[in-house]
């Protein structure tokens, strides 16, 4: 009996005094297993022009102030095209993670456009099976309010509508490169000539390359498959910066597209990048955050 | 005789064994404030990993960076894109030891003040610190309390001049995790 409580103060005690090296290794800790979202491929809702794969997160209104100038080349006379200027108003509202409204404005042909936009699937990482990439779906229509012509032909709000509806798939490829591709269908109850159809089928691309945590490169680039006559539009192209301070995102591009919202952008270019026909223009986006705070500060000791 | 100095040879296995105890917890609370007068900024994660060696009073946590959840979504972007760069850090830890792990009784319900020195790890940067915290022991579960400073240029956490006003130097990091029995 003595040497086994010897035995036991030999072996046991030093033992229960040994340091652990690895204490979290003794639980499956925080460091596998676990489901975790891709977050921040883009640095706003859009692209450019067109709806990216970000979401703006619940509870979110972000206020977007968008400008289109006139053609850079039509020389110093127009101060490179800022003498005109076109805008959109918008409120988005993020009434989820994955879900988001808006309505906008804009100046050019008096439109009004609302959209609904909602993440399928949202890449992840981490565990076996998650998502490579994220799906997005995007549906609006828009209403130009115009006065139409004495002697139009048509003058029913039917025909001042148009919808559109996109599914976009991107990937953050790495912290810097994401890259999308966004199917497009734009459909116009009405079309300005006869050699345009009601349906428009267009592929967009989108990449964004960061060049420090708050500026990145980002271009924007719609081709349309069918439905216009491609002797008059061309397939909008833009391509710019996207600057972050805080609540702000600034967007500052170049594009050859002056419409704001899917069906403008996509069946409304007609100015081509090759003959210089570019203009300047600016997104600027700044949320806020409504309602009630969630976080809480436990009793500290 | 036999029978008396084994059942106290059986106690003290018990007891050596019970004093050897290990907890952890996997749903500890860390949360942390950095706001200014101008902006309010609070976060708090939920999933906090730690274990705490009874015997040597060695004590660890981790968490995930993007675990921590603020009221606005844009400022959780920012706070792992631009300032923790949660893609390349994920984690932050802490690995220390509880200097007077003597004066805790386990098997004694009560509050007892802790002095805990380690290597916080934050941002891919190690730095010592020590600090005051308590254990509150009772029965079988024990609560860990802390409230401690982190100055933020110490972890090498980048704050442009821009939003230097509204991001507090220090930021206060609070600690409350539930333990239990691992076995």
């Amino acid at each position: 009996m003595k040497y086994l409580i010897t035995a036991t103060l030999l072996f046991a005690a030093p033992a229960i005094r040994a340091q652990e090296k690895d204490l979290l290794g003794l639980i499956d800790s925080t460091t596998s297993g676990q489901k975790e979202y891709v977050t921040g491929a883009f640095k706003s809702s859009r692209v450019i022009n067109g709806h990216s794969i970000e979401f703006i997160g619940k509870n979110v209104l972000d206020v977007r102030i968008l400008h289109r100038f006139g053609r850079i080349n039509d020389g110093i006379g127009e101060f490179f095209g800022l003498d005109q200027a076109s805008m959109r108003l918008g409120f988005d509202y993020g009434l989820g993670k994955n879900l988001t409204i808006g309505l906008g404005r804009s100046t050019a042909g008096k439109e009004l456009d609302g959209f609904i936009k909602y993440r399928l699937i949202q890449q992840a990482a981490g565990v076996k099976g998650a998502a490579p990439f994220s799906v997005v779906l995007a549906t609006g229509a828009a209403l130009t309010t115009q006065k139409l012509a004495a002697d139009a032909k048509y003058t029913d709000t039917k025909h001042r509508m148009a919808y559109y509806s996109e599914i976009i798939i991107g990937r953050k490829f790495t912290e810097a490169f994401s890259l999308q591709l966004a199917p497009a269908y734009v459909h116009r109850n009405l079309v300005q000539d006869l050699a345009d159809n009601n349906d428009t089928y267009a592929l967009g691309i989108g990449g964004r390359l960061k060049l420090s945590k708050r500026v990145a490169f980002v271009a924007d680039y719609h081709y349309v498959i069918s439905g216009l006559n491609k002797d008059i539009y061309k397939n909008p192209l833009s391509l710019g910066f996207d600057i972050e301070t805080g609540g702000h995102v600034f967007q500052l591009h170049f594009s050859n597209a002056t419409g704001m919202n899917e069906k403008a952008f996509i069946t409304n270019t007609t100015d081509n990048w090759g003959s210089g026909e570019i203009r300047f223009g600016f997104n600027l986006s700044r949320v806020f955050t409504i309602g009630k705070r969630k976080t809480k500060i436990p009793p500290g000791s | 005789m036999k029978q008396l100095a084994f059942t106290i040879y059986i106690l003290f296995i018990s007891l050596a064994s019970v004093s050897a105890q290990k907890y952890f917890t996997k749903t500890g609370y860390i949360s942390f404030e950095a706001g200014t007068a101008l902006e309010d900024i609070v976060a708090a994660n939920k999933a906090a990993a730690s274990v705490l060696d009874a015997a040597t009073g060695q004590i660890e946590f981790a968490v995930l960076i993007k675990g921590f959840e603020f009221r606005r979504a844009l400022m959780q972007e920012h706070f792992n894109e631009n300032y923790m760069e949660s893609s390349k850090y994920p984690k932050a830890s802490f690995k220390g030891t509880i200097a007077n792990i003597r004066e805790v009784s386990f098997q004694k319900p009560g509050n007892y003040s802790i002095t805990v020195k380690g290597t916080l790890e934050i941002h891919g940067i190690k730095k010592e610190i020590t600090i005051i915290g308590s254990i509150k022991v009772s029965g079988n579960t024990i609560q860990t309390l802390a409230k401690f400073p982190v100055t933020i240029s110490d972890y090498k956490i980048a704050i442009p001049g821009i939003v230097s006003d509204k991001i507090a130097k220090t930021a206060t990091v609070s600690v409350n995790c539930n333990y239990t029995v691992l076995k």
